[in-house]
């Protein structure tokens, strides 16, 4: 695979590398003369000195026969025109984005970037998963289904502790899917009794995710 | 109507003076505060404070009733990227994206934003200024 990786800082290196090391083809298109120096050093010449935002250089990069270009330059702004570039006008087939305000993904995604990586929303999932089923965690997000799946505890404080889960008002659009109790997985039913102390798995919608939150939790 | 200028450099700022004493509802964004002081005494508009490409600042100036959208940072990307979040994200009825850099202008003018490059501008404005001056250089010669 020809993988073209904009922005040679920490991530684009350890991309490249990596990359490499797995018997791909690399290019690594970084504009700062003693970071190109440094990886060509390291990983051989594998290094386009050059502004990947600029056609020419995309050009000279043989972008067009790219299977994927990669831009994970520090700036946000930057990584979105490099990857529209690169598919609008040289038609590579997949362009990824590396995103620093997670808020960007959806307008990345608008804007038909195909992937979006944003190290603030994985160092999030990390630190949600470290809490004690205070708060609501992450599983997966089903883009295009507009749900998500979470997990969250029931907190003895909720009114749902105790109740039947036929009883319980959930909020539209939300799902109990899985109660885990005592280290065991039961698949829910409208039968099941909540009790304080149950990790939930939920599927739901991001609109919801506060009223889920509130119900088990408070 | 409702104007958003994104970018106080000398253009935004000239931009926002002008929309402004016309009496349109003029609101500027830049990251840098300072920049401000290139707007006129009188200029009644609002300024805010924050990265353009930051939807919670768009947001926080009122995008979603801007009549227009005009970035003009010196920054190319941020520009592109700003006036398509007006534009797809926000509705923006007119946007207006300043390009520098005349391929890039091309890209995105293919891709439906509506552009100004002042590189391109300038050069053909310079050569129609010299559009049949022979000057006086020995190799000029008739």
């Amino acid at each position: 695979m020809y993988v073209v990786v904009a922005g040679g800082g920490k991530v684009g290196f350890y991309l490249a590398k990596t990359l490499i090391n797995e018997g791909h083809e690399v290019l690594v298109i970084e504009r700062d003369r003693r970071k190109s120096d440094s990886i060509n050093e390291e990983l051989g010449s594998v290094v386009l000195r050059g502004d990947a935002c600029e056609a020419s250089i995309l050009s000279e990069a043989g972008v067009n026969r790219a299977d994927v270009i990669v831009a994970v330059t520090g700036d946000d702004e930057d990584n979105l025109v490099i990857c529209q570039m690169a598919k609008k006008k040289f038609n590579v087939p997949r362009t990824i984005a590396r995103i620093n305000n997670p808020k960007n993904e959806q307008i990345f995604r608008l804007l038909g970037i195909d992937a979006t990586v944003s190290s603030t929303d994985l160092i999030m999932q990390q630190i949600e998963q470290e809490l004690p089923a205070q708060a609501l965690i992450h599983l997966r997000l089903l883009r295009d289904a507009d749900l998500e799946l979470v997990e969250a505890g029931v907190s003895p404080r909720s009114a749902v502790a105790g109740q039947k889960l036929q009883d319980v008002q959930l909020p539209a659009d939300t799902l109990i899917l899985v109660v885990i109790r005592g280290g065991k997985t039961s698949v829910a039913t409208s039968e099941t009794r909540l009790e304080a102390g149950d990790q939930l798995i939920a599927l739901t919608r991001a609109q919801k995710e506060g009223e889920l939150r509130s119900l088990l939790l408070t | 109507m409702m104007v958003l200028i994104l970018g106080c450099g000398r253009v935004g700022a000239r931009l926002a003076n002008v929309l402004d004493s016309e009496g349109h509802d003029v609101r500027v964004i830049d990251g840098n505060a300072d920049s401000f002081r290139r707007l006129a005494q009188e200029f009644k508009g609002q300024t805010i404070v924050g990265q353009g490409i930051d939807d919670d600042t768009l947001r926080r100036a009122g995008i979603e009733k801007a009549d227009v959208f005009a970035a003009v940072t010196n920054d190319d990307n941020t520009n592109i990227m700003a006036s398509q979040m007006a534009k797809v994200l926000h509705n923006v009825p007119k946007v207006i994206t300043r390009i520098y850099d005349p391929i890039r202008e091309e890209t995105y003018q293919t891709l439906g934003l509506e552009t100004v490059c002042p590189t391109a501008l300038g050069a053909q404005m310079i050569e129609e200024m010299l559009d049949g001056y022979e000057g006086h250089l020995p190799s000029a010669e008739k």
